[in-house]
């Protein structure tokens, strides 16, 4: 007998926003707030999950045809890259730098280079915990 | 120039973040033995510099001090790190025709990658949490390393290691802890300064958070009675892999030893350094014993890596000048020559096929530069005079006579004897005697995976005869052993 699970496919298709979006609020709050990288990418990866748990892992490939593991690897690189960047200026590495600029809506926006290493961060967790739950879920 | 410190890390690094893009088998290659080349220059120029205008430390993102993370080189841990990142060459080297393409498909270059840096930076780092991350950084590559390929013995034996490693792993946090608690800071310098003022009568938590740390230390060194991991977790890698555990992540443990017991904790070295001694001498004891009764060419090794712990340690432990820069000596000696002794070992292991003893023999018929290059190294081992492992030793005995370890001093000399004796008996089993015919003869690319033992046993032989040219240096990083005080200015620059 084939399940008809309508119910839980609506209701996944409105939650995984509301938790993607959550996850965007919480990776941008952490510096003033509790939250950051790792607790934002764990969160959109709570959101894919709920997807596979949802779909099957076909259909979740074919929504988001992402390779996981360059995910956590263009993670790594940023996360290095940024930190990298204060050796062009001479400076101890890790250094992070901080400007004042001036965006079409938001306006006046302090802009910190931590928020490029957390991105990395974000990444990293996003492509580590898919690909964990990815090659569990194909292997026999 | 003010970064000069960080790319020994930086280096493996990205290049291991690179690796991981990059599919194509050859690609891979050539980028890591290129950036490893890379590595090695930078660490060779830090040990210049070291020389010329003393220690380097490097507050990571621009933070004073005690507050921030700090990288700190001096001549010993620039002297590690260049060996290591030699060893990772020529170990990468020996892998590109022995480790197999499915191997290489799956990450392995790039997971090497991450091992060396894992080791670089807990030889560099000046801070103990940031030492705990780097430990756990090279301990994840080795979990990957030991692990990949998948074969029975290899998922049995990680799973060992995976288990006394998160084990020792979990006990190291504690410690820190514990230390954290009591000093309040965790920059090594900080520390070192901090505990100098502590009053005598109030270091009883001290002594045991020092015996706790010996404790972590030891799990992730193999001292006894903390080595029941060590012999069946080496015997499952695959060669290479088994060179570089062999020569790096041990010695790791023991320069953490090193390194907190001298900078550290020096308040109560009676109860502690008395400790050390004694436990080095059983190591040097279970590892002869283990050495000797073996018939298996790994086994023989891995137990030779016991007995090389316990004599440095027990060169640590006597605390007199000679016996810790004899420790140095011996550390650097023994890291090139047990990579060697392993490769070499590989060699005869792809060529007859079986790694027991009892069914190989004549080698040195078809294969004369293979023996006797095992020959040299064997000798060198053991510290036979002009050779490399000679100098090390005869200062840790002089040390261990200075302070009266009688004892212990004889069990140094006579475990060389045993020590001999057992890589002889490869010697003497496996090269003379008539040749037999093996399947694998045709097949085994000898001439190319000897290069790198070659080059390897060059420069331990090069060591060994230039001691007067690298004393300097060594009883330059034997000065930050000897007297913390340099080291913890260099760092808080008071």
């Amino acid at each position: 007998m084939k399940n008809n699970d309508v119910i839980l496919q609506v209701t996944t298709k409105v939650i995984v926003f509301i938790i993607v979006l959550f996850s965007i609020y919480i990776f941008f709050a952490g510096h003033y707030t509790p939250g950051g990288g790792f607790i934002g990418g764990l969160m959109t990866s709570g959101a894919i999950v709920l997807l596979l748990l949802t779909y099957d892992i076909k259909t979740v490939a074919e929504m988001l045809p992402l390779d996981y593991k360059l995910v956590a690897a263009a993670g790594l690189f940023i996360a290095a890259a940024t930190s990298t960047g204060a050796l062009l200026f001479d400076l101890p590495f890790l250094t992070h730098g901080y400007w004042e600029i001036w965006l079409p809506i938001l306006g006046e926006t302090g802009l910190h280079t931590a928020v490029f290493f957390d991105t990395g961060v974000y990444l990293v967790v996003v492509g580590v915990t898919l690909t964990i739950i990815q090659t569990i879920g194909v292997s026999e | 120039m003010t970064n000069l410190l960080i790319y020994p890390l930086l280096i493996p690094l990205l290049t291991a973040i690179l690796l991981i893009f990059f599919k194509n088998i050859y690609w891979q290659r050539t980028i890591s033995i290129i950036s490893t080349a890379l590595t090695s220059i930078t660490a060779g120029s830090l040990i210049y510099v070291n020389y010329t205008t003393g220690i380097q430390s490097l507050n990571l993102s621009n933070w004073e001090a005690p507050f921030g993370i700090t990288l700190v080189s001096d001549m010993l841990s620039a002297l590690l790190v260049t060996a290591s990142s030699l060893i990772t060459l020529l170990c990468l080297l020996y892998s590109f025709r022995s480790i197999g393409e499915p191997r290489e498909k799956y990450y392995y270059y790039s997971v090497m990658q991450f091992l060396l840096l894992g080791v670089n930076g807990a030889f560099t780092t000046g801070d103990i949490f940031n030492l705990f991350v780097f430990f756990e950084v090279m301990l994840m590559s080795s979990y990957v390393l030991i692990v990949l390929g998948g074969t029975k013995i290899q998922l049995r034996e990680s799973l060992k290691y995976l288990l006394v490693n998160v084990l020792s792993s979990a006990l190291f946090v504690i410690a820190v802890a514990y230390l954290y608690s009591v000093v309040g800071t965790l920059n090594m310098a900080h520390l070192s300064a901090r505990i100098a003022e502590i009053p005598t009568e109030q270091t009883g938590i001290l002594t045991v958070i020092a015996v706790l740390f010996l404790i972590v230390f030891g799990l992730k060194g193999a001292i006894f009675p903390l080595f029941f991991w060590l012999p069946g977790s080496y015997y499952a890698p695959p060669i290479p892999v088994l060179a570089m555990f062999g020569a790096l992540l041990t010695k790791v443990g023991v320069y953490s030893i090193m390194r907190t017991y001298t900078l550290i904790f020096n308040h109560d070295q009676i109860y502690t350094h008395s400790l050390l001694g004694l436990l080095a001498l059983l190591t040097i004891t279970i590892g002869v014993i283990g050495a000797i009764a073996y018939s298996d060419l790994k086994k023989i090794i891995i137990y030779n890596i016991m007995v090389a712990i316990g004599v440095i340690l027990f060169g640590v432990s006597t605390m007199s000048e000679s016996g810790l820069t004899g420790s140095i000596f011996y550390l650097l000696h023994d890291m090139i020559i047990k990579a060697a002794l392993f490769l070499l070992v590989g060699v005869m292991i792809t060529i007859t096929g079986t790694s027991n003893l009892r069914n190989i023999s004549g080698l040195i018929h078809k294969y004369p530069l293979l023996a006797w290059t095992f020959f040299i190294t064997a000798l060198s081992l053991a510290g036979i005079p002009p050779l490399s492992g000679f100098i090390g030793k005869i200062l840790i005995v002089q040390g261990g006579f200075e302070e009266g370890e009688l004892v212990g001093s004889l069990v140094v000399i006579f475990s060389s004897l045993f020590v001999l004796f057992s890589v002889m008996k490869i010697f003497i089993n496996g090269f003379w005697g008539t040749p037999k015919a093996w399947d694998h003869e045709e097949k085994a690319p000898v001439k190319f995976l000897l290069i790198p033992c070659i080059v390897l046993v060059t420069i331990a032989v090069l060591y060994g005869f230039g001691a007067d040219v690298t004393e300097p240096f060594i009883s330059k990083a034997a000065e930050s052993l000897i007297n913390p005080s340099v080291y913890v200015d260099a760092v808080l620059k008071e």
